[in-house]
């Protein structure tokens, strides 16, 4: 199976945790990074992930192709924002300190930097965890921690049947296109732009009435083998609870706690070294 | 538990499947230089239509999430909400048609598309951007630009690509009628 | 007679959606224990009947019913689909479909994790029902690491985890290789044997299934048991062939020899067969009737492979580094029919593909009249090489069939007038003029598969390849497929076709070519290379019944009483 969402077998302590566990700490990791602008916090929180990395035995070439995007994602988003907006870091610290002038608006203030260096931090607090998770949780167990953690179980195993058919599509995808390439639809820029959205629909349609139709077999075939005849199901996947369990997500609910509680002391969500 | 609703949780499961797919390894070369446009909303258009709002919610919220997880770049959240918030809006209106009794004519074509274009506004030019600004601090210019280009591409895809799934869906569908070899 | 398991008494069934009840007035009686194979051709209504075994019927079919089935005694419409799934597994055939765990261990577990078993029973019943079926050392495999048959097995352990008391396999041969079908087949008798379990196969390759003896035939048609007999009585009689099931080919052969079947013991199996002196006797006399017909030369070369290698290397695939085809060299001669044959991930459809352009080959040359199309592109390539894949829904894109058989044409931007003149034509030779402005979901398996044809023919190629395309049909509309591309070769097309039906090989090829782990094996007629035991082994291939016939009858020359037989065939064929 070609590995989309990059789980490595490794043995190593957070591989140990279960998929709850983990799913839990990235959630709670997120939330916290994303209500606070402290930057304090924000510079905290890369270290302990870079931490966590290492004791994953995750290594970086392993996971260098998803750095990749996430460096030209985060560069993109900060230039548009500079282009947009070159005055957004003055607005929200109430004050401007000139660097330099580049052209009519274009100023870099020193509040316009220190917004950018937040939101930079911000991406380095969620992306490694986010990696972390995809990297060490094997994805048969997303579907039991989705429910374990509150998601109906319905709705949980309706992930997992799109992780198992993503392969399956994705074939089936490819052999449609090439067929119908050799028929003369093109998607590729030898034809008009209109005319390409035409021919792809032209290729989705096989693959549309294709999953119509599995959509009944499976639906047969999963109630034949009893789904949906309790309220609950158990989990083959559901790994066991320790205390590691316990530790990790004390951590997660700390960092929740610390952010929450920033913004309380900074009476808002930035930290403003401006004012002395 | 209900039949139905085994095959609802499959139709999600597999919708979701399909708009990763369309989403992460289709890409169409947009008029812009060096961007792609994907299909994956007039996929969700037309699940949304046949098979109601939770359906529609559901795979849009799915099937982003795993995208940008497979991307790396962490859940962008505003936007994987706002692709359910369309999803749901248009499977809303699901009454308003019978494409799974194999009607979708001129009205049809119509209704879809009023009802997709305001779905797509809804999404990217109201509720993404406002998230984006809740959550992520984000200026006010940008992210509505940002959502008002976004918005627009996926207007234009879900319009021929979606409509076009949409009628050859409805004319696949067994009709009653008398067929006549000539 | 004991009361069955399984009964049904009087019982009718239509769907909602149709005028005609699907099934009529079935009286039918199976006990504990025993294996029965159900047999018709498509529309038979067996489907439909194994439908009303399972519960689909009434739970996701809807449908009036009348009169009764028994399930262990009790009324099944006092049951829910849940309780019936205690009592019957059903192995559908599409596996793909089946097997929803992300790996085979979850997708053994599946029906115990709805039914809240708890550890450690869940991980124990999982690994125990994993030997039983052989996949026990795959338990972390994800689907798309399995061949065909692994899958399959991994369907049947997640039912059998259930400890049902009645399996009931819904065409489990129509994917398989030959030799994994033999395979499979002897898992299920296995399985019948050591838990003693009912087994109900539904199965309209009769000579395959008999591999290993079943109790009784049920042979249905036109939604009726017509006939419900021990197999050796019904093999003795011509009711099979008359109602379009293929009989086991010795049987054939025995019929066309004048060997009174009636007379003969244990007529089910090949190898077991009693066939007396005078029987054998007939048969010689049989093989030496003159019936040879001059076979057609093929002399001019169309398309060459030259030391053709390929390996995928496309990120897009999951099977990146393999290398699919060792230093193919291959020819095909124009005008001549010509399969390929050989297990599942053997080459074959990579040949193909490589050959269309869809993938590009890394060493060697492929030659077209001469000429190296190596660079050309796809769209160039199918000017000349059309390629027809398995499942017609998988080609069809529009809704109306003038259009999709246009489609081609559209897209090389001629004037609407030529087109019009070039579809009607091919419409005509495809026999589909009549259905010229029909919705194509309008029609049949076997009308869409022309439909397809059609779309590439339409194109003027010189060659066209085809994926299995027989796959899943019954007689009747594998011969009608048959001949249709029969005649196509006489309007000077030439027929490349992928194939695991050793029937269709052996009766319409004049040539095949086999596969082996990426390489070329044999390259001969096909009555040689079914009588090859060295390469039957290699590729996974069946020994054809006739040869097994040949030598009880004392013949040395097993290749030769295999063209006899095909000869003789055709000339019956061609009286008719």
């Amino acid at each position: 199976m070609i590995n989309i969402f990059n789980y490595i077998e490794r043995n190593s302590p957070i591989h140990k945790l279960t998929g709850a566990t983990k799913l839990i700490v990235m959630l709670l990791w997120s939330l916290g990074a994303m209500v606070t602008y402290d930057t304090r916090i924000l510079a905290i929180m890369p270290i302990i992930s870079f931490f966590l990395f290492a004791i994953s035995k995750i290594r970086l070439k392993d996971v260098s192709f998803m750095i990749g995007f996430t460096l030209i994602f985060m560069l993109l988003n900060n230039i548009l924002i500079f282009l947009f907006s070159p005055t957004h870091g003055v607005s929200i610290y109430g004050s401007s300190h000139e660097v330099f002038s580049i052209l009519g608006p274009y100023v870099i203030t020193w509040e316009q930097l220190f917004y950018h260096l937040n939101l930079v931090l911000k991406y380095l607090s969620t992306i490694p965890i986010v990696l972390l998770f995809i990297c060490t949780t094997h994805p048969s167990e997303f579907a039991a921690s989705l429910n374990k953690i509150g998601v109906p179980y319905s709705i949980a195993y309706a992930v997992s049947l799109s992780l198992r058919y993503i392969p399956d599509i994705q074939r089936e995808y490819h052999d449609i296109a090439q067929a119908q390439q050799a028929r003369g639809l093109e998607m590729s820029k030898k034809a008009p732009f209109f005319k390409r959205l035409k021919n792809g629909a032209a290729i989705l349609m096989p693959l549309i009435m294709l999953s119509i139709d599995k959509i009944e077999v499976i639906s047969n075939a999963m109630e034949l083998r009893s789904f949906g005849q309790n309220k609950k199901r158990t989990w083959y996947t559901e790994g066991r609870f320790t205390k590691w369990d316990i530790v990790a997500i004390t951590l997660g609910l700390a960092l929740v706690v610390a952010s929450f509680v920033m913004n309380y002391v900074n009476g808002g969500r930035f930290w403003n070294p401006f004012i002395r | 538990m209900k039949s139905n609703s085994v095959k609802t949780i499959v139709a999600i499961g597999i919708g979701a499947a399909l708009f990763f797919v369309l989403g992460r390894f289709v890409a169409i070369p947009s008029p812009v230089p060096n961007t792609n446009i994907s299909v994956q909303y007039g996929l969700l258009g037309f699940m949304a239509i046949s098979f109601g709002p939770i359906v529609g919610a559901l795979i849009g919220f799915i099937g982003h999430a795993l995208i940008d997880l497979s991307f790396g770049w962490g859940i962008w959240w505003s936007w994987v909400i706002a692709s359910a918030v369309f999803g749901f809006m248009v499977g809303c209106f699901k009454p308003l048609f019978k494409i799974n009794e194999g009607e979708f004519g001129t009205k049809g074509i119509g209704r879809f598309n009023i009802i997709q274009v305001s779905g797509h506004a809804v999404s990217w030019v109201i509720v993404a951007p406002l998230l984006d600004m809740l959550m992520y601090q984000e200026p006010v210019s940008k992210v509505f630009l940002q959502g008002l280009s976004g918005g627009l591409a996926n207007a234009i895809t879900t319009a021929i690509v979606g409509t076009l799934v949409c009628i050859g869906y409805a004319a696949a569908k067994p009709k009653k009628g008398s067929l006549k070899q000539e | 007679m004991s009361q069955g398991i399984l009964q049904f008494v009087n019982f009718s069934f239509k769907y909602n959606a149709q005028a005609e009840p699907t099934l009529k007035n079935i009286n039918l009686n199976i006990n504990k224990g025993e294996k029965i194979l159900i047999a018709g051709p498509s529309g038979s209504g067996k489907s439909t009947l194994s439908n009303c075994v399972n519960g689909l019927i009434p739970f996701s079919y809807k449908g009036e019913s009348k009169g009764q089935i028994l399930l262990d005694g009790k009324p099944t419409d006092k049951l829910s689909i849940f309780e019936i799934s205690k009592y019957v597994g059903t192995v559908l055939q599409d596996t793909d479909s089946q097997f929803i765990g992300l790996t085979v261990a979850e997708d053994i577990a599946f029906s115990l994790e709805n039914q809240c078993v708890e550890e450690p029973e869940l991980h124990n019943r999982v690994k125990e029902v994993a030997e039983l079926v052989n996949i026990g050392t795959h338990l972390k495999s994800a689907p798309s690491e399995l061949s065909g048959g692994q899958k399959q097995r991994v369907t049947l352990g997640g039912v059998l985890v259930d400890n049902v008391d009645i399996l009931l396999f819904d065409e489990p041969l129509a994917n398989l290789d030959p030799e994994t079908g033999k395979k499979a087949i002897e898992l299920i008798d296995k399985i019948h044997k050591k838990l003693g379990l009912t087994i109900i196969i539904i199965e309209h390759r009769l000579e395959d299934v008999l591999w290993r003896s079943v109790d009784r035939i049920v042979l249905m048609n036109d939604g009726e048991i017509i006939r419900d007999e021990e197999p050796d009585k019904l093999l003795a009689k011509n009711i099979l062939s008359e109602r379009g099931i293929r009989e086991p080919l010795y049987i054939t052969a025995l019929k066309y020899a004048g060997v009174d079947l009636n007379e003969v013991r244990d007529v089910a199996s090949v190898e077991n067969i009693q066939l007396s002196e005078d029987a054998k006797a007939k048969v010689r006399t049989w093989f030496n009737l003159d019936v040879k017909k001059d076979k057609p030369v093929y002399e001019e070369t169309l398309l060459e492979a030259v030391d053709l290698d390929f390996t995928y290397e496309s990120s897009r695939r999951e099977d990146v580094g393999h290398h699919a085809l060792d230093k193919i060299n291959l020819k095909v001669k124009k005008g001549e029919l010509l399969a390929i044959v050989g297990k599942n991930g053997a080459g074959k459809s990579t040949f193909s593909k490589v050959v269309c352009g869809f993938e590009n080959h890394q060493r060697g040359q492929i030659f077209f009249k001469g000429e190296d199309i190596s660079s050309l592109s796809i769209k160039e390539r199918a000017e000349s090489i059309g390629y027809i894949m398995q499942n017609p829904n998988q080609m069809i894109s529009q809704t109306m069939i003038f259009d999709e058989v246009a489609l081609g044409l559209r897209n090389l931007k001629l004037s609407e007038e030529e087109i019009k003149e070039r579809v009607n034509e091919t419409l005509k030779i495809c026999g589909l003029w009549a259905f010229r402005s029909w919705p194509i979901s309008a029609l049949s398996f076997g009308q869409k598969k022309r439909v397809t044809i059609a779309s590439i023919l339409v194109m003027e190629p010189e060659l066209i390849i085809l994926d299995e395309p027989t796959a899943g049909q019954d007689y009747k509309h594998y011969t009608d497929i048959m001949n249709f591309l029969k005649g196509l070769i006489k309007k000077d097309i030439t027929i490349v076709i992928i194939t695991h039906d050793m029937h269709l090989m052996l009766e319409y090829a004049d040539r095949a070519v086999v596969f082996a782990d990426s390489k070329v094996i044999a390259d001969d007629k096909p009555s040689k290379i079914l009588t090859d035991e060295d390469i039957i082994k290699k590729a996974s291939l069946k020994e054809t019944s006739l040869y097994d016939l040949s030598l009880k009858c004392g013949i040395q020359e097993g290749s030769a009483f295999v063209d006899h037989f095909i000869d003789y065939e055709r000339r019956i064929l061609e009286n008719d």
